[in-house]
């Protein structure tokens, strides 16, 4: 108050000081309730003076202690089948007696320590010696232990407080009695040092007895405490009177590994980058240890059950699914709306703006299949640069003459199909489908489109086409010789009246409608008027030249377009096999692809289609010319166009990633896409203005964000990973591009 | 794109000087959108005919002719050669004395009733064909002959969307114009440009004296005034002050809100919904899959709901449901009893996570099949609340829909639709699966062998 009053600016009175000090005065003592395990009382202003602040790291920052570790389960008392799986994991255990008081001493392999999640005691049948080995191994610091509920309570019943003795509470009282004279000294200070989590190995692990959300590894409060201790609970309880978990895991999405017991399940399953290894060795299951950094799985059977659970040890989910498959049938809304990163290992990070995101969702979950089927999506392809030839908008000269200045030696040609971009999902069999896929039913494969739809509206048709992919695949020897029992294709299914059918119908057949019937007219009053002997110019050649260019959009689709009855009547041209079980096709050349995809055609099933290809030199000048020439004969016979690719599947330079494939689109087929008269010079001079900046960027960072989903579908990462990936590239498409590029 | 316009009033090449144009030369007009060609094919004393031919740029429909954005978003469109909004402003620009019906030299000409034609190639019409061209132009005195375009691509036969328009008859020649100026782009049922409130005072100018008067008049408004609500009830308040007060409708309705319409089936259905919530004793509703907010306006006006909830895949439907709602305006809810969420049922999210009760009113026929397990375990699964409300339509009841062709269903976006016994089965796996109870009610009039015409499931635990 004296400071107070000699010091001008600041205008608060006495009362403001001295509610202060009543303040603080009051909740002092209710500090060490709320979790501060540590309390400096500074009582006057010498002390204040002489106080230093250091930081030092929590107690349960081990970050510095990279381990290797044996991250040991629930305990309860099973002091034979601790000391087994010990030996299992090549901890030596000698006891050994003086002055009337066994002593064990552990002698851990090299460098390993061992890593107890709590819940040391009570249920069991030798709580003592499982409290003399625990406490050996943290005194000769080869052993660290968190803190369990179980722990604490004893812990609470040793300081005198009351304490209901419960769910095996007095089985341990009774044993320490028979038998625990020499802990009686250490214990209570034992109980009362253990944290509430530890934090180990560079930040890469988490250790704590009843699991820990990612923003409390590495804290200290009473929240975090409770948490580590009780985990979280949805204020229900089940029908055996046991509070209802509330799964905190099932949200988890930190980086650092969170190993913690406290639940007892029959088996150890990762899910989210969290494991539970209390797989209840009291209740009759058995004792898990986890090896860091191995990630292996070390168990030891319980020999009797020692305690009869209340409710039945949780099952693994159904189905032969692994927990994070039936985990990820959801898909939380936080994994895809707002501005997000998504990391990738070809480019890097890569940013999807909140509004794409945005526009992305409706089209994600009113007309894609189903996520777990969605694991991936094709990158969008930029067109050559524009050809400088007089009435050409694109040629194949501009493609090689691309790729030679960035240093690729080797492209290869792929005649470009005028159907449907597909991505085709084909699986072995349904249990392949349901194990590999999640699939809910008995479908074997899933076939969508490049924006993430169903190709088929009918499962019947989608299931035909399958099961022809499949004998095409039976018969070239694919699942034996590639160790899978799924494959992923990138293909163009055709023809392309068979998924445009009503874009036809509704847009590209009414233009060459109206601009016949338009221009006749126009044509037979010019005429008239010119046998009127009016002065009409070249107005009558102009319009007789329109006339012919419409004539001709009329027929340009007539090759792209046939009746399709069934499955008989498609054709599916693959050209890259994504992905098989445990590998991602990425590092394999074109030339491999379209070896693979020759052999499928070469299958006989008349579905699946050839794809026609060569390989050019680009050093090779007549090579080039022939490839021109191969390109204008397919062309000039109805033919879409073809792709250009490097070589190289990645393609790589100083300065990142290349277009991974170039499209050069024939005269005929642009007619549909630029309209019936684009090749007038009048029009095209004004066509080849057009920006491929942003159609190309957008191409590599959707041939990234597609790679990493593979990767992460290959790798068998949650499914949330692997969405977040393919709802990405559908976010990008809808950055405004050109649709005509 | 190209109209031609004749007399066989003697002399007839006076024809020449209402249009303000010489018949021995070639006129050439600019137009922001290409040219304008105007000849005469025909200039005797017995006829006389001039056509207009349009050259629109398709280049420059898309790129526009600065760095702004063009008028179309495809090159591949039918505007270039179709006659469109683009005749008429290039008839309003090329032949502006005749629009108006003046003429210098010649006004009593102009005032007179002559005998007239006029071709029109290729008329684009939406819905109703040759007879919507009958029903506009026959009550204003033309006689009509409507030929059909032919389709310029297989499969031979196939109809198309355009038709070779001729009118003859005797009027003013402004008089035509002013009809073809206003029935061209009603018959195409779209325009190239926005429409605001100017477009009311030019549908009133060019239709004084025939259109109100005609009986297709509210379909006249309504598409020349590109469906504007707002504008189209002004419009025909001023033709007709006395009819006032009609009761709003909708724009655009949905085919499934004509067919279900005579019995009002909606608010039967919102009255059941609503009726079931509050009986359920909910506080927090969430109404997912909202669209444009009916639910939450019919439960807004409830005194039980402590907070209303609605979610939506659609931005747009959003916006709409924002505005009737009048969230964030003087005279709608207090802050914080509406919110509006962009979400999908696909995806678990604790935004809506504290609603004690959900309704999906007439939302899960529109989710893939495929994707129905996910929305499943997201509401039932996931967020669990106390009641959840489920309609879907009665596919047993479309047989007594006489315009519903047997088989079909009533909207384009319903994935499929649920006899009462496919329903009921669903509705017990899942509440069997999830742990809830279930009841499931009739909502609408009960046919005796088809049920009511749409069914409600409520769902308790």
């Amino acid at each position: 108050m004296e400071r107070n009053e000699v010091r001008p600016d600041r205008p608060s009175g006495r009362s403001v000081v001295q509610r202060m000090v009543s303040e603080i005065r009051k909740g002092l003592g209710g500090l060490q309730r709320e979790g501060f395990r540590q309390v400096w009382k500074l009582g006057s202003a010498e002390a204040i003076e002489r106080a230093v602040v250091s930081r030092q790291p929590l107690w349960t920052d081990k970050r510095a202690d990279g381990g290797p570790f044996d991250i040991v389960g629930d305990v309860h008392g099973c002091a034979d089948e601790l000391q087994t799986l010990m030996g299992k994991l090549g901890y030596a255990v000698a006891w050994s007696t003086a002055d009337g008081v066994r002593r064990p001493t552990v002698t851990p392999p090299e460098g390993r320590k061992l890593v107890f999640v709590g819940d040391l005691g009570d249920r069991g049948p030798n709580t003592p010696d499982v409290l003399r080995i625990v406490m050996a191994m943290v005194a000769a610091g080869t052993g660290y232990c968190v803190q369990g509920n179980h722990d604490q309570k004893l812990a609470r019943f040793l300081a005198g407080r009351k304490v209901t003795p419960s769910h095996g509470l007095q089985q341990t009282i009774d044993q320490l009695a028979a038998d625990g004279a020499d802990l009686k000294r250490d214990l209570p200070a034992f109980l009362d040092g253990l944290r509430s989590h530890l934090w180990l190995d560079g930040g890469r692990l988490a250790v704590a007895h009843a699991g820990l959300k990612e923003e409390m590894i590495g804290r200290a409060s009473g929240a975090v405490r409770e948490f580590a201790l009780y985990g979280e609970t949805t204020g229900e309880i089940d029908e055996y009177g046991l509070p209802v978990r509330a799964d905190w895991a099932r949200h988890y999405r930190g980086k650092t590994a969170v190993v913690y017991g406290h639940t007892p399940f029959l088996s150890a399953e990762w899910l989210n980058n969290t494991l539970c290894i209390d797989t209840g060795c009291v209740f009759g299951g058995k004792l898990t240890a986890l090896r860091w950094p191995e990630r292996e799985l070390v168990d030891m059977p319980a020999r009797q059950v020692w305690f009869e659970p209340t409710r039945p040890l949780a099952p693994p989910p159904g189905d032969g699914r692994t927990a994070q498959s039936a985990s990820d049938d959801v898909l939380d809304i936080e994994d895809v709306t707002g501005r997000r990163w998504v990391e990738t290992a070809m480019r890097g990070r890569i940013v999807v703006a909140e509004e794409n995101a945005a526009a992305a969702l409706e089209v994600m979950s009113r007309f894609a299949i189903a996520p777990n089927w969605l694991v991936y999506l094709p990158p969008t392809m930029s067109p050559v640069e524009t050809s400088p030839r007089d009435g050409w908008l694109e040629r194949p000269e501009e493609a090689f003459e691309h790729y030679r200045r960035r240093g690729i030696a080797e492209v290869v040609c792929e005649e470009k199909h005028m159907g449907s971009r597909a991505v085709v999902a084909l699986c072995r069999d349904a249990a392949a489908a349901r194990a590999r896929f999640g699939a809910f039913g008995e479908e074997t494969g899933a076939v969508w489109t490049r924006t993430g739809r169903a190709f088929f509206t009918d499962a019947a048709t989608t299931e035909g086409l399958l099961a022809r992919l499949r004998t095409a695949a039976d018969a070239a020897g694919l699942w034996e010789e590639l160790a899978t029992d799924w494959l992923l294709l990138d293909a163009e299914i055709m023809p392309w009246s068979a998924k445009a059918g009503s874009l036809i119908e509704g847009q590209y057949a009414p233009v060459a409608d109206a601009a016949r019937a338009g221009l006749t007219a126009a044509r037979e009053a010019l005429a008239r008027g010119a046998a009127r002997g009016l002065d009409l110019g070249a107005l009558d050649l102009r319009f007789a030249q329109r006339a012919a260019r419409a004539d001709r959009y009329a027929e340009a689709w007539a090759p792209y377009v046939w009746t399709v009855a069934g499955v008989a009547d498609l054709k599916v041209a693959p050209f890259h096999l994504l992905a098989s079980e445990g590998r991602v096709w990425f590092d394999a050349d074109h030339a491999w692809h379209m070896g693979l995809a020759d052999r499928l055609a070469a299958t006989g099933d008349g579905v699946v289609a050839p794809t026609r290809w060569r390989r050019v030199d680009l050093a090779d000048e007549a090579a080039c010319e022939a490839a021109v020439a191969w390109w204008e004969a397919l062309t000039a016979a109805g033919g879409e166009g073809m792709v250009v690719k490097p070589l190289a599947f990645v393609p790589r330079g100083d300065k990142g990633l290349h277009q991974p494939a170039l499209k050069v689109r024939g005269s005929e087929y642009l007619r549909i896409i630029y309209g019936p008269e684009y090749d007038a010079p009048e029009h095209l001079v004004r066509l080849r203005e057009r920006g491929l900046g942003g159609k190309r960027n957008l191409a590599i960072r959707e041939f990234a964000l597609g790679h990493e989903a593979l990767r992460r579908f290959v790798a068998s990462e949650p499914l949330r990973r692997v969405h977040e990936c393919v709802f990405a590239v559908l976010a990008l498409e809808s950055e405004p591009v050109d649709p005509r590029l | 794109m190209f109209l031609s316009l004749a007399t066989t009033y003697r002399p007839a090449t006076e024809l020449g000087f209402l249009l303000h144009k010489h018949p021995d030369r070639v006129h050439e007009a600019e137009l922001p959108f290409g040219k304008a060609l105007l000849f005469y094919t025909e200039a005797t004393a017995e006829r006389c005919e001039a056509a207009l031919v349009l050259d629109v740029d398709p280049v420059g429909l898309v790129r526009g002719s600065g760095r702004g954005d063009g008028l179309l978003d495809q090159y591949v469109n039918d505007r270039p050669y179709a006659a469109s909004s683009f005749l008429c402003v290039a008839l309003n620009k090329v032949l502006r004395t005749a629009m108006n019906g003046t003429c210098k030299t010649h006004q009593a000409l102009a005032d007179a009733t002559i005998p007239l034609e006029a071709v029109v190639a290729p008329l684009p019409v939406r819905g109703g064909g040759e007879a919507l061209v009958r029903r506009l132009f026959e009550p204003l005195g033309w006689t009509v002959t409507v030929t059909p375009v032919e389709p310029a691509t297989p499969p031979a036969g196939r109809s198309t969307r355009y038709v070779k328009l001729n009118l003859a008859g005797e009027a003013r020649l402004a008089t035509l114009l002013a009809h073809l100026y206003v029935l061209i782009p009603v018959l195409d049922d779209a325009k190239h440009y926005w429409v605001g409130d100017d477009e009311v005072e030019k549908l009133l100018a060019r239709g004084a004296g025939w259109l109100d008067a005609h009986p297709e008049k509210d379909l006249i408004v309504r598409r020349y005034l590109k469906h504007r609500r707002a504008l189209a009830r002004t419009a025909l308040e001023r033709l007709d002050p006395e009819a006032g007060d009609e009761p709003e409708r909708e724009a655009v309705p949905s085919p499934e809100a004509v067919l279900e319409a005579p019995i009002r089936l909606h608010d039967c259905r919102l009255d059941a919904v609503a009726t079931a919530l509050a009986a359920a004793g909910a506080t927090v509703v969430a109404d997912l899959g909202c669209g444009e907010g009916k639910l939450l306006r019919r439960l807004v006006r409830e005194r039980w709901p402590v907070r209303l909830i609605g979610l939506d895949p659609s931005l747009r439907e959003l916006e709409t449901a924002t505005r009737r709602l009048k969230l964030n305006e003087p005279g709608g809810p207090p802050e914080g009893r509406v919110t509006l969420l962009h979400g999908s049922l696909t995806y678990r999210d604790q935004r809506w996570a504290e609603a004690d009760a959900a309704a999906l009113v007439e939302v899960i026929e529109h989710i893939d099949p495929a994707q129905r397990p996910l929305v499943e375990r997201v509401v039932f699964g996931e967020a669990r609340p106390r009641t959840v409300v489920v309609t879907t339509p009665n596919a047993d009841y479309n047989a007594l829909f006489e315009t519903l062709p047997a088989g079909a269903m009533r909207h384009p976006d319903h994935r499929f639709e649920w006899t009462r016994a496919e329903f009921a089965a669903w509705s017990d796996a899942v509440a069997a699966a999830y742990g809830y109870r279930v009841a499931i009610e009739p909502i609408g009039d009960v046919d005796a062998a088809h049920g009511a015409p749409s069914q409600m499931a409520v769902f308790t635990r």
